[in-house]
């Protein structure tokens, strides 16, 4: 059974019609990506699974609970987390209670920050520190932290790499490797090299509908498939 | 010009401005008696106004929504309080300090349960379906202000009502040359009181950074589990009572209220909310402070622009500080 189903997934915001058919189904384990061009419905994608837009009609399923039109707190609570592509910091917050707000009880697991700054030194030095002071790399950092703050089953990340300099992107693909033993990560990402070295499973969404799905190394043999969707030469 | 900044930004930076109001009052003004009168007034207004403004800025910054009808509370907490009072009038002029207090607290326990019940009321029916839409949250939110006006008006008529104070709180201390109001000194002990209080809980306690949170960024904090709309209730019923509990103690810094007072009060509290920063209570506080000292000042100075000057004081900041002093959100 698939972590997570989507079928025949149609959102629209406002009167205008984003999402017209997407169906896939994320595996447990490892890392899906989800390709696309600009505008093609990725973060729509997202955030129609987070219940922050209503897809209608489609159902959404999560470890075989439909979870279709559940508040967005509720869904949270499942154990899915989401990294959005603004990051989603709050800014006059200290690096330490934007962590702590993510906490099921109020109080840190010792052995979980322990990780999060092993896996992100910048976070430790700067825990005192309000969010908004942050580079842009340590902002993403301390967002992917408050997702794996408490146990989840699976984490959305938009974009993460948008933006960072290539050491930071290094880092952050080293991070979400080791993320990716524990938890299921579904990947939404523009830099194909990021998530070719990432992905296992994919799929590419084109013009509201999934376009393509299958596993990356075939997805990344076949030139012409990459060109056709993606338009990119890699 | 970069080294003086730092220093100011170091010294307190925006927050110096009460101060650097006051030294330039002082040297116009040129009676120290006058001076400290004036400052004492001009404090407990401002903490008057920030009880009623701090609700207004939480909401505006957490919820997202233009409540006009924030004056309702404002004026039925004073008539409340002030029916309390008067029903009590025996406590009020006994020769005991213990029935004195206990009426006061009566009084202002009644405004802040009704802030508290009119509050969840308002935010249920009223603000919920108008959610994301302005338009129709200032329609519907001037409506209510206007019925709660001549709903004020059925109760209690049109003629000025007449606010009892507590023995206690009569008078003044004199201390040399200086006349100090008592009931101003107690409004700013008062106000600088319940600001602790909200300080305290909002920046050490976790509902507190829920809001903190939310206030930047509502769909975030979604995102990490919490329902928000439950924290809306809490906070609107929160703001309305301290509406309320401003509207009362501004009945007895007045002593003769009308049904309109929460409405012509408004255009300051919006300045207040304005100048310090939407969703922030630290910025709300400055807020209020600075407009209650330049009212107080200006009024003393040059007694035909007390009426110009805080609209002047909000568009010399928001030239300055297009976001207000403090906001919430950086």
């Amino acid at each position: 059974m698939s972590l997570l189903s989507i079928r025949n997934m149609k959102t629209s915001i406002g009167q205008y019609a984003v999402l017209h058919d997407v169906t896939f189904d994320v595996p447990e384990g490892g890392v899906f990506v989800l390709l696309g061009r600009n505008g093609a419905g990725k973060t729509t994608t997202l955030r129609s699974i987070m219940g922050l837009w209503s897809p209608s009609p489609g159902s959404v399923t999560f470890r075989g609970q439909d979870i279709t039109g559940m508040h967005t707190a509720d869904i949270a609570r499942l154990g899915i987390a989401y990294v959005p592509e603004n990051m989603g910091i709050f800014g006059t917050l200290t690096v330490d209670e934007n962590l702590i707000l993510a906490t099921a009880n109020g109080k840190f697991d010792k052995a979980r920050l322990a990780r999060i700054h092993e896996l992100f030194p910048a976070l430790e030095r700067f825990r005192d520190k309000q969010a908004w002071s942050l580079s842009g790399g340590q902002k993403q950092m301390l967002s992917v932290a408050r997702a794996i703050i408490e146990p989840r089953s699976l984490i959305l990340i938009d974009e993460p790499t948008k933006g960072l300099a290539p050491s930071i992107v290094a880092a952050m693909a080293e991070a979400f490797r080791e993320i990716s033993r524990t938890t299921t990560i579904l990947l939404v990402e523009q830099n194909f090299n990021f998530a070719k070295s990432l992905g296992r499973d994919m799929a590419v969404i084109d013009d509201g509908r999934v376009a393509h799905a299958g596993t990356m190394a075939d997805f990344a043999a076949d030139l012409d498939l990459q060109d056709r969707l993606l338009s990119l030469s890699v | 010009m970069t080294a003086l900044t730092q220093t100011l930004g170091r010294a307190g930076g925006v927050n110096l401005l009460p101060v650097f109001i006051a030294v330039i009052a002082f040297v116009l003004i040129g009676a120290p008696s006058s001076w400290i009168t004036l400052t004492v007034a001009g404090l407990a207004m401002g903490m008057m106004l920030f009880l009623m403004a701090s609700g207004l800025s939480l909401v505006f910054g957490l919820m997202d929504v233009l409540n006009f009808g924030h004056s309702a509370f404002v004026s039925f907490g004073a008539f409340i309080s002030a029916t309390v009072l008067a029903g009590l009038g025996g406590w009020l002029t006994a020769d005991s300090w213990a029935l004195n207090s206990m009426a006061l607290i009566a009084a202002y326990l009644a405004a802040i349960t009704f802030g508290l019940i009119a509050g969840w009321f308002f935010e249920t029916v009223i603000i919920k379906p108008v959610y994301r839409d302005h338009l129709r949250q200032i329609l519907i939110t001037i409506g209510a202000m206007i019925v709660a006006e001549q709903t004020i008006l059925a109760f209690w008529g049109g003629t000025p009502f007449s606010v009892a104070r507590p023995a206690f709180l009569e008078g003044s201390w004199i201390i040399g040359d200086v006349s100090i109001e008592i009931y101003r000194a107690f409004a700013f002990a008062l106000g600088a009181a319940v600001f602790v209080m909200l300080y305290l809980v909002l920046n050490r306690t976790r509902i507190g950074l829920l809001i903190r949170a939310g206030v930047e960024d509502r769909e975030m904090v979604e995102a990490l589990g919490f329902r928000v709309d439950r924290l809306f209730i809490g906070v609107f019923m929160l703001g309305s009572a301290l509406a309320a509990l401003g509207g009362a103690m501004w009945a007895g810094y007045e002593t003769l209220i009308t049904p309109h007072m929460g409405a012509d009060l408004m255009i300051v509290v919006f300045i207040v909310v304005i100048i310090g920063g939407l969703g922030s209570i630290e910025g709300t506080l400055l807020g209020a402070v600075l407009v209650g000292l330049m009212s107080n000042y200006v009024g003393f100075l040059a007694p035909k622009l007390a009426l110009a000057s805080n609209m002047i004081l909000m568009v010399a900041i928001l030239l300055w500080r297009p976001n207000g002093l403090r906001p919430a959100v950086k």
